[in-house]
């Protein structure tokens, strides 16, 4: 990971990468895609043969003008279809060698872009949960596609044509000087102005880029609402609104996206601008000096014709160095998020692997305090034996699902530590631990395809039998039977197709099958009817007796069915104990209950 | 998927004309300058020649220059090269103008159509391919006017320089007319042979975002099940497919650009040698050759405009088939003209309602999966009714259906005794809120969630906060009401994301208000709170409410218990109790199972104390 990594974070979020520098940008860049860099020397010597051949031809031109039609004896067609001759073997030569240049640069583009986007991916999934939440959804996936899009053209042509215009630039300046010194300052004194302006409209026209890719990413949240807000939206009635909404993110980017276009025409042009008047002033400068005899006018014209291929790349790489901007404010993005720290990352190779079996988990001196947030868990010191069931509960907000989120290392404590059959969680290996602890949460997401690929996201080694028996060993196997097509059914776009219910019993299912030795419940049954949640609890409770499993509930009846119960208030641990207890002990249980018990009375 | 290559260049003509049609004014500017561009890139051989004609092969002879002749340089040269300026801004920048305004425009028209569209529509298609076509296929369509003004100013160029030769010499003309039908026929066949390769790579782009999409979505799951490598796998299939057919499009247009690229070369040598022979016989003099030569070489880098359009064109054609399905989708709900009346709580009712939705069968055919089945029902104005029924029994689709969020295939529901579907657009949800069973929150302040742009003050939205029991945690919020809630309401929980939805429907005082298992992630306690305050609240409101809960079930005047889509009874709690088996498990299923497990405790301790006593 980068140095700069670290400063690059601003609070608890994903890095902008906005404090790099280009340079700094473009080598983090090529580090992060090696493909870039390979062969890279044979494509530049193509590239320059190809620029050899390039030039070329516009020299055999004068030659055929000045040796063959102008020839003193009359037109020499000898002379002139030997020189077209040798034109034609540059022209193929250029064309092969270019045809070679594309073929590799693309291919080492795409392959280095590629790598570029799978190392983005797995970051972004890599990354905690907390930093994950303070994106956008839709800005991540903008991190790679559309941002890794901007950087493509330029990796392709740009990056290689600007070093091929520099080493032209180079070859122009020496012929220039060969020829007139005294035109050659000349000319460098008119293009010193525009180094200038090109150097201060660098950072300008990055900074115009970096704000059309934020744009961006707003009109795409945007957008994103009228189309999963779908149905809020219409319920009250507020398309005018969200409309509104969208056309000011449209508008925003459209601006923005002018803005950047009309600081880049400016730099561009002001290239063009330059190289027209230098020719202006060259020939001015020209006339005097052939007027006074140190010039002919053949040379004049002969010089012309170098400032020409002097300005030419100079152009191209103004415009290049615009490009530039594009790309390298995408990069940075994509850089930005793959250099974000994961905080709660894998010990990996040096972490431990903990064997399977029963599990025993401990809480000592756990606090936990979100970002610039107050402390939401205090001092929690905890020890649940294997193979029990146990419910927490408390009120919303007393930091129940923080315990569940800890527990599963989905976050790590901010003092005190978790342990895993005495092993620190944050020295567990990832493979180990999501293997043995699995969280169902609240909203399980469920991806578009069939039911059976749902359940056996956890295990997709399962066999279709598998999860037949799953489903029967969780009573779902009914339930199952009433969809159209049994297992083959396709839930739908985030399983649509399904009630939130039945999406949380396929959420419970998946979890179920993966088999792990400690199963976290956070309110995953919560939109479930109650005589599947007690069904479903039983065929839990029956079968977890190898296992040990933490469910997170306000309904009581899982509580009640518990071995022992957890209850949290205000960050802390007030109660515990079996559930006849604590309702005799009359405190905070015994409260909770009593409201519970008058929902349920009137039976 | 490969768009027949034929008929891209037509198709391809007709999406440039419909933006041309668009921007009008700012796409003739950019011609214009792009025109001026061109005249004045040919002119500047002549003016080169013109000057050294008239000023400096004159001084050189003289051995002398004035002041006069060096500002007769300087001038005519600045004056050509300050008019190829202008013309490049204006090219670049009225282009770049029309090129985004033609953007913004199809955004608002595609998001127009997003709003517009029934939600049916919208279940129908991924989330991430709507995004795409809004953003990727949009821009994807108008790209193509970057290059197309400088095309069309090169087309200008082209005549311009024909005529030149023309007027020097036929001969010489002849070769022009060769090589640049030539040029164009080369820059067709490069268009035709990457057509499908562009359009190739382009849905693969597009499945690359929606794999991303759909993986980020799922980011908690696939964190908690340890799914990190079977994610990246997916996601490195789609990529490295996406690779392997951009690399394809980089073989083609490798194989090309270097060929499109030698022609006018090729051109220029073969004018050379013409040039040559008709020099030798004497009908045409050696400066001439030399200026049609330099005039193949100026048009040379330029022409290659006409490809790059050619180029984008297959793309632009993708883009806009994509963008057009948006557009073109029809089957939206056709609203009437009638208002609901106003006052007292509506009077609800659905008659022989059914509703199913369409499946994807395992051979891609569609099949119905019956979710509402037969449904009458009469909700009297200012009664609260439940409906209760197990998962999956039709509930939420019945909520929808009350709220016209959809049409039901058969039957009809009416409120206040008007059709649904003969309501003015807007005119539900002047009188009726749903709490839906997962709430959507929009990026804004919390003040904005509720209100959602409708004139409230402060004090009335601290109202329905604390109808909703939510005024306590907002007022700890940092920055109270103002609190942005993030996408999604993601620095919210869902207790709280609830709490907010149901303000949001409070204060806006409905004579209908639908909760469907709306208080599902907040305590008891707390859903007592609120169904307690919203009782208070509600008195000229007819409240349908999804409920599991006996409290919640209690607060109802009647009772109505659907089972796979059908309503199987209705009546008073007592009597659904008494008669209906299915109603009597559900609702008292925790009871049930409480008074097990403390029958089963009793016996432990029985069992406890009769080893103790054996002993």
């Amino acid at each position: 990971m980068s140095m700069h990594a670290a400063a690059l974070v601003e609070h608890h979020g994903v890095a902008t990468g906005k404090d790099m520098t280009t340079w700094q940008t473009l080598r983090r860049g090529v580090e992060l895609s090696p493909e870039l860099r390979k062969g890279i020397w044979v494509t530049v010597a193509l590239a320059v043969l190809s620029t050899l051949g390039r030039v070329l031809v516009p020299f055999v031109v004068q030659r055929i003008t000045d040796d063959g039609i102008l020839a003193a004896s009359g037109p020499d067609t000898g002379v002139v279809a030997v020189y077209i001759g040798v034109a034609l073997v540059g022209v193929v030569v250029t064309a092969l060698s270019a045809y070679f240049v594309n073929v590799r640069l693309f291919r080492s583009s795409e392959s280095g872009l590629a790598t570029l986007r799978l190392k983005a991916f797995r970051h972004i999934h890599d990354l905690a949960m907390l930093t994950q939440n303070t994106e956008r959804r839709g800005s991540l996936v903008s991190r790679v596609t559309s941002d890794v899009d901007t950087i493509s053209m330029f990796v392709q042509f740009g990056g290689l044509m600007l070093m091929i215009n520099l080493a032209q630039i180079t070859l122009a300046t020496v012929l220039m000087f060969v020829y007139s010194p005294l035109l050659g300052l000349v000319v460098w004194l008119c293009f010193v102005p525009l180094f200038v302006i090109i150097r201060k409209f660098q950072g300008i026209v990055g900074r115009a880029y970096t704000r059309v890719r934020e744009r961006v990413g707003d009109m795409l949240g945007a957008i994103s609402e009228a189309v999963v807000g779908a149905q809020a939206i219409r319920a009250y009635g507020v398309e005018d609104r969200t409309a509104e909404r969208i056309d000011a993110a449209v508008e925003a980017h459209r601006k923005a996206a002018i803005g950047a276009q009309a600081r880049s025409v400016i730099a561009f042009t002001s290239g063009q601008l330059v190289s027209g008047l230098t020719t202006a002033v060259v020939l001015v400068v020209g006339t005097v000096l052939a007027a006074r005899g140190s010039l002919t006018l053949g040379e004049l014209l002969a010089f012309l014709f170098l400032v020409n291929l002097f300005t030419m790349p100079v152009q191209q790489a103004t415009e290049i160095l615009n490009e530039m901007q594009n790309a390298v404010a995408g990069w940075r993005r994509v850089i930005g998020i793959i250099d974000t720290p994961a905080d709660v990352s894998d010990p990996g190779e040096s972490g431990v692997t903990l064997p399977r079996g029963p599990i025993t988990v401990q809480f000592t001196g756990v606090g936990f305090a979100y970002p610039a947030g107050p402390p939401v868990l205090h001092d929690i010191d905890l020890t649940i034996a294997p193979r029990s069931r146990i419910a927490i509960v408390g009120e919303t907000g007393s930091g129940k699902s923080t315990l569940a989120k800890l527990l599963t290392r989905l976050m790590d404590p901010s003092s005190g530590r978790v342990l895993l059959d005495g092993v620190d969680l944050r020295t567990v290996r990832f493979s180990s631990l999501r293997s043995r602890v699995v969280l169902v949460p609240q909203e399980g997401f469920l991806f578009d395809g069939t039911l059976l690929d749902n359940i056996r996201f956890g295990r997709p080694q399962a066999s279709e039998d598998d999860v037949r028996l799953t489903l029967t060993e969780l009573g779902l196997d009914a339930w199952a039977a009433t969809l159209p097509l049994g297992l083959a059914t396709d839930v739908g776009q985030r399983g649509e197709s399904l009630s939130a219910g039945e999406r949380q019993l396929v959420a419970l299912a998946r979890a179920y099958l993966a088999d792990p030795d400690l199963l976290v419940l956070d309110e995953a049954t919560s939109a479930v009817d109650p005589s599947t949640e007690v069904r479903l609890q039983r065929a839990l409770d029956s079968l977890t007796r190898g296992r040990t499993s933490i469910a997170i509930a306000h309904r009581l009846s899982t509580a009640q069915a518990a071995d022992e119960v957890i209850v949290v208030d205000a960050g802390r641990v007030v109660e515990r104990g079996h559930h006849t207890e604590l309702v005799r002990r009359g405190g905070v249980y015994s409260r909770l209950h009593e409201s519970w018990v008058a929902q349920q009375q009137a039976v | 998927m490969n768009v027949p290559t034929t008929s891209t260049l037509r198709e391809g003509l007709a999406v440039i004309g419909r933006g041309i049609k668009g921007q009008p004014r700012w796409f003739s500017l950019a011609v214009l300058g792009s025109i001026v561009y061109g005249v004045m890139t040919s002119l500047t051989a002549a003016a080169i020649g013109y000057v050294v004609d008239r000023a400096v092969t004159p001084a050189i002879a003289a051995r002398h220059v004035t002041s006069g002749q060096l500002w007769f340089i300087g001038g005519v040269m600045s004056a050509v090269v300050l008019t190829m300026t202008v013309g490049v801004i204006g090219r670049r920048l009225a282009g770049g103008v029309a090129m985004f305004n033609l953007g913004a425009m199809y955004r608002r028209r595609v998001t127009r159509q997003y709003l517009r569209l029934p939600l049916s529509w919208h279940h129908r298609h991924p989330s991430g391919q709507l995004l795409s076509n809004a953003n990727a296929d949009v821009e994807a369509t108008w790209n193509i006017f970057a290059p197309l003004p400088m095309a069309l100013g090169v087309i200008v160029m082209l005549v311009f320089g024909i005529v030149q030769m023309v007027v020097v010499d036929p001969w010489l003309a002849v070769v022009g007319l060769t090589v640049f039908p030539m040029l164009f026929l080369a820059n067709v066949a490069f268009q035709r042979a990457m057509s499908p390769r562009v359009t190739h790579a382009q849905q693969l782009r597009a499945d690359v975002s929606e794999v991303a999409h759909e993986s980020f979505e799922a980011a908690l799951i696939v964190k908690s099940l340890g799914r990190e490598d079977h994610e990246a796998e997916r996601f490195r299939a789609v990529t490295h497919e996406l690779r392997d057919a951009n690399i394809e499009v980089g073989r083609t247009r490798g194989r090309f650009d270097p060929a499109i690229e030698a022609i006018p070369t090729i051109g220029t040598l073969a004018v050379l040698f013409v040039g040559t022979l008709r020099v030798r016989s004497g009908q045409l003099s050696a400066a001439e050759v030399v200026q049609i030569a330099y005039l193949f070489s100026i048009l040379a880098f330029p022409v290659r405009a006409l490809g790059w359009v050619l180029a984008e064109l297959p793309r632009a054609v993708v883009g806009w088939n994509r963008v057009s399905a948006v557009l073109d989708a029809t089957g939206s709900m056709a609203f009437g003209e009638r208002a609901l009346p106003a006052g007292a709580a509506s009077h609800l009712q659905a008659e022989r309602l059914a509703y199913a939705y369409e499946i994807e069968t395992e051979d891609g055919g569609a099949d119905l999966n019956p979710a509402v089945v037969d449904v009458t029902l009469d909700v009297a104005p200012g009664s609260t009714v439940a409906l209760v029924g197990p998962t999956g029994s039709g509930k939420s689709t019945l909520t929808n259906l009350m709220m016209r969020l959809v049409d039901p295939d058969t039957g009809a529901v009416l409120l206040d005794e008007v059709d649904l579907r003969e309501v003015r657009r807007g005119g539900i949800s002047d009188v009726a809120a749903l709490v839906a069973q997962q709430t959507f929150m929009f990026d804004d302040s919390v003040r904005g969630n509720i209100t959602l742009g409708a004139q409230h003050d402060d004090q009335s939205v601290w109202r329905a906060l604390h109808v909703a029991q939510g005024a306590g945690f907002v007022e700890k919020l940092s920055d109270g009401l103002d609190t942005h809630v993030g996408e999604r309401g993601a620095s919210l929980s869902g207790g709280q994301r609830q709490r907010i939805a149901l303000a949001r429907a409070v204060i806006r005082q409905p004579k209908l208000l639908i909760l469907d298992d709306a208080t599902s992630a907040v305590d008891p306690s707390v859903e007592q709170a609120i169904l307690g305050r919203l009782r208070e609240a509600s008195s000229g409101t007819t409240v349908l409410v999804v409920a599991y809960r006996m409290a919640t079930i209690l607060l109802a005047d009647e009772v109505v218990y659907l089972e796979g889509g059908r309503v199987v009874d209705h009546g008073s709690h007592e009597q659904l109790l008494d008669r209906c088996v299915g109603y009597e498990r559900l609702v008292t299923a925790y009871a049930r199972e409480a008074a097990e497990r403390e029958a089963i405790a009793a016996d432990e301790e029985f069992d406890d104390e009769l080893d103790e006593v054996s002993r």
